[in-house]
């Protein structure tokens, strides 16, 4: 693959160095071939932007974020992305925050993400993020892609399940599903099957997209033309089986190990959240839901449909206390429906409280992955906003057919 | 000489005139220098490693946060080994700053709580109260003589 063009990312942070982070952020910059820039300000900068931004902290280095904001804003600083950083638990950095992303993401173009880290946050925990705010940045015109054209593929590698498609002048043609194994295996498995329904060989693809965990592996071994992280991809499958490719649109994907939130405006990914540290608000929680209730995942949906969230207390904050309100409202009584119910709901919950407090939630509401399926996920996502939730036909496979979409960018390259 | 703890810990003024009526004043550029000593001499302190801000929970419990005790983890034991202090009230940014508001009230409540001769004034705004705060700093500096336990917080 061509070497990537430098981004310049503007790092607006407080406690990232005292936390001793700092050289995780640059690492993980290197990697994608970023460089974190520092915008200068003057002290008397700092001064006076708690007025003139309207909000008043007392930490200078908040301060120094706001000024930071208002020097990209006004166009005084040569970035190509914004990334803000806080500490994990400041009450007062995460009201700056949210404010300096909304502000920068109202009066620019320029793509932010925003995370808050502890002193565990490792250079591969930022990767994936900053892997799609560079892409964002550097990728417009890929990003622009609305139609698939010739034959390509794409391969989800995902930490639970790898899925593949093939498509073929705009239209799904072929599916793999299996569960992650071995990623090679499990990869070079996902794509035969998607092949065989396709009825084509290795040599007739065009173009190979890849994302997921294990994308930089397989990646490599297939020669893949496009290796992604999967916010961009799925922000781009969804908004395209969705058929909502102008305008603004939410993406969720509650996937087996981490979730996505994307807040997404004509098919490019704005601000978006990635979570991941407790088991209990993932696909993983629905998992053992199911089993402990003797039943198949795809199976789960349909009885959660059924019940009434209302009538167990379950809170899956944590996946061990999920699955002790389980086991203790099942010895209580409750009766699987219910419990199948107030699972789905404890899961979007958690998503709800944990995730979509950071972007906006803009209608159409598309719920992607694998859970989008299992029926009561949607349905309790629906009352809970009390918004119309999508799920488009190959839901379980956006990651794949994003990647098959993108890659089609890359025919005759 | 006795060791005085001055708050902004990284007020060169402060440093300045401590050492000038002859202590030794226990500022943070001293542990920053040291650090970028071993890297690099004008790096800034990217010396900081994920590990101090568990040294730092010896002063603030996990659920603060990782900024905050990465820098306790720093002035804390500056702070153990103070006789002495002197904290200037909302500094203006020019004159000192450090960086993190939580931090701030930490420090300022751990010196509090030390019973070791403390002169605490507000910032001075004009020239009329520059001279006074230079005047009581070096007052206080010269009545300094040994260890002594007690307030002197004005």
């Amino acid at each position: 693959m061509e070497k990537e063009s430098l981004v310049k990312i503007a790092q607006l942070s407080c406690g990232s160095e005292y936390s001793g982070i700092q050289k995780e952020i640059q690492t993980a910059a290197e990697m994608v071939n970023a460089e974190i820039i520092f915008p200068d300000i003057t002290i008397d900068e700092i001064k006076v932007v708690g007025e003139e931004f309207g909000l008043q902290v007392a930490s200078p280095d908040l301060k120094l974020m706001m000024a930071r904001a208002k020097e990209l804003v006004d166009g005084k600083v040569n970035a190509d992305a914004v990334l803000i950083a806080t500490c994990f638990r400041c009450a007062e950095a995460a009201l700056v925050r949210n404010e300096i992303r909304r502000y920068i993401h109202e009066n620019s173009k320029l793509p932010v993400i925003s995370y808050s880290f502890t002193e565990r946050t490792t250079s591969g925990t930022l990767l994936t993020r900053l892997e799609a705010l560079t892409t964002t940045a550097r990728r417009r015109s890929l990003l622009s892609r609305e139609h698939q054209e010739g034959l390509t593929a794409g391969i989800d590698s995902g930490s639970t399940t790898t899925k593949a498609v093939i498509m073929k002048d705009d239209k799904v043609v072929g599916t793999g599903w299996v569960p992650t194994v071995k990623v090679m295996e499990s990869a070079t498995d996902a794509l035969e099957r998607a092949m065989e329904e396709a009825g084509i060989t290795r040599d007739d693809i065009q173009a190979l997209g890849v994302t997921g965990y294990g994308r930089f592996l397989i990646g490599d071994e297939f020669k893949a033309d496009l290796i992604q992280e999967e916010i961009t991809v799925n922000s781009k499958g969804a908004v395209y089986l969705a058929d909502h490719q102008k305008g603004p649109a939410t993406v969720i994907d509650i996937g087996g190990m981490d979730n996505k939130a994307i807040s997404i405006q004509d098919g490019i990914p704005g601000i978006f959240t990635m979570g991941g540290i407790c088991a209990g608000a993932s696909g993983r929680f629905l998992e053992m839901t199911a089993k402990r209730l003797g039943v198949d995942i795809t199976e789960l949906g349909a009885l959660a449909v059924k019940g009434m969230q209302e009538h167990v207390e379950m809170n899956s904050y944590c996946i061990v206390f999920g699955i002790q309100s389980l086991v203790n409202s099942l010895a209580k009584g409750s009766i699987p429906t219910d419990v199948a119910a107030a699972a789905c709901y404890s899961v979007v919950e958690q998503v709800f409280e944990q995730q979509l407090q950071e972007v906006e939630v803009n209608e159409p509401l598309i719920m992607v992955g694998g859970s989008s399926l299992i029926e009561g996920v949607p349905m309790a996502m629906k009352n809970l906003l009390k918004i119309e939730v999508t799920v488009p036909p190959y839901s379980q496979y956006i990651g794949a057919v994003g990647a098959a979409l993108l890659a089609s960018g890359f025919i005759d390259k | 000489m006795v060791k005085v703890f001055i708050y902004p810990s990284n007020s060169l003024i402060l440093s300045d005139l401590v050492d000038r009526f002859g202590h030794e004043p226990l500022a943070v550029m001293q542990e920053i220098g040291k650090k970028i000593r071993t890297a690099s001499l004008d790096s800034p302190p990217v010396n900081i490693t994920p590990e101090d801000p568990k040294i730092g929970l010896k002063y603030a419990a996990v659920e603060v946060p990782s900024g905050v005790r990465g820098r306790m983890s720093l002035l804390g034991h500056l702070l153990e080994e103070a006789q002495a202090a002197i904290l200037v009230r909302e500094p203006d940014i020019s004159f000192g700053c450090m960086g993190c508001a939580r931090t701030n009230e930490l420090i300022n409540f751990l010196v509090r709580s030390k019973k070791i001769p403390r002169l605490e004034m507000n910032y001075p705004v004009t020239e009329d109260e520059a001279k006074s705060f230079v005047h009581k700093i070096r007052e206080f500096l010269e009545g300094l003589t040994t260890a002594e336990s007690g307030n002197g917080g004005e």
